[in-house]
């Protein structure tokens, strides 16, 4: 990561932190939408509707180029915003709220609005509010409340603490669909094996080939994360061959019986 | 206004394919993990403050809760 040697515009709010085994899972969240709240500064003053309309004008498919200093190569690219609120406006400091694709520049976009404008803009503070399924108003926590909290856990024994302030990782996946598979199936998918049919037991609607699928045990346990090669439809008419293939494995070898034998 | 489906809101059911009872004796439900587990496949949604960037907030996760690993999910940079 480059460090900032210029004046930092304020940046803060989610940002979920996987700890150990649940490092796995970061795949599934730098995909996942993102909702952040900014305050952009205009270069000049700008009527309130005028601005309602052109903030419209960013809905939907949009093109970007990434900034100059971006982890990305910079070439022109589309990202979805999913919606673009007004909040309130100060002077020429401008509050609204974004819905967007993983990847979108939310600096690059107060940019392009200010071009739009034709005043010319810049992003001033910005609020993560929400990735995938964590959002500002459930379950955040400062550094503070961190530290605090794993101390008195330290010291009192009392669990309860731990688990007050730290998910099971597969809160991650809330909102990825998913396929429940036979404690038979768990330990081959931990070697890497592809998900075949028989080893499904049940599964979300509305799953279409080469969507991101997590793997579940009925505990409720992550196994995999893999690529649906199949719709949901399909997968329950099927008896036999592939149903996703095992893109990232999340669960230890080891954690169910192997019932396999032979090669995968 | 015009909105486009956001990927948080799809509603989805469960379809069922066969039924099959799991053993007791192996794995756990992700919340009654015992707590060494819970921690090594736990996550936290963390408010990052102004100022250091995403690695180095997460950098001090890891030494807080003594860790040998730990990973933030989206760079929040400006």
């Amino acid at each position: 990561m480059r460090r900032e040697s210029r004046g930092n515009p304020k940046v803060t709010g989610v940002l979920p932190t996987a700890l150990e085994e649940a490092t796995k899972i970061i795949q599934a969240l730098l995909l996942a939408g993102k909702e952040y709240i900014c305050v952009m500064k205009l270069h000049s003053q700008v009527p309130e509707d005028r601005i309602k309309a052109v903030l419209g004008e960013f809905h939907g498919t949009i093109y970007q180029r990434p900034p100059v200093r971006a982890s990305v190569k910079r070439r022109l690219r589309t990202r979805k915003i999913y919606y673009v609120n007004f909040l309130e406006m100060d002077g020429r400091n401008v509050l609204f709220k974004v819905g967007c694709e993983a990847g979108t520049y939310i600096r690059k976009l107060c940019y392009d609005i200010g071009e739009v404008l034709g005043c010319g803009a810049h992003m001033q503070e910005l609020r993560r509010t929400r990735v995938g399924p964590f959002i500002e108003g459930e379950g955040l926590v400062t550094l503070h409340d961190v530290s605090y909290m794993f101390a008195q856990w330290r010291e009192t024994n009392d669990e309860n603490l731990l688990r007050s302030f730290i998910y099971p990782m597969e809160k991650s996946l809330e909102i990825v669909p998913k396929i429940y598979i036979r404690d038979s199936a768990v330990d081959a998918l931990c070697h890497g094996a592809h998900l075949a049919a028989p080893g499904v037991l049940s599964l979300n609607t509305k799953i279409k080939p080469n969507d991101t699928v997590a793997i579940f045990t009925q505990k409720g346990e992550a196994v995999a994360l893999s690529k649906a090669l199949v719709s949901t439809e399909k997968i329950l008419k099927m008896d036999h061959g592939l149903v996703a293939k095992t893109q990232r494995v999340l669960m230890p070898r080891g954690a169910y019986p192997k019932m396999w034998r032979g090669g995968l | 206004m015009q909105r486009i489906n956001t990927p948080w809101e799809i509603k989805r059911s469960l379809a069922v394919k066969a039924e099959e009872e799991t053993n007791p004796r192996f794995g756990h439900k992700p919340e009654e993990r015992p707590v060494q587990d819970y921690i090594k496949f736990g996550i936290i949604n963390l408010d990052k403050p102004a100022g250091p960037s995403s690695h180095e907030v997460t950098a001090w996760v890891k030494r807080i809760l003594s860790l040998k690993r730990a990973g933030h999910g989206g760079t929040l940079e400006a």
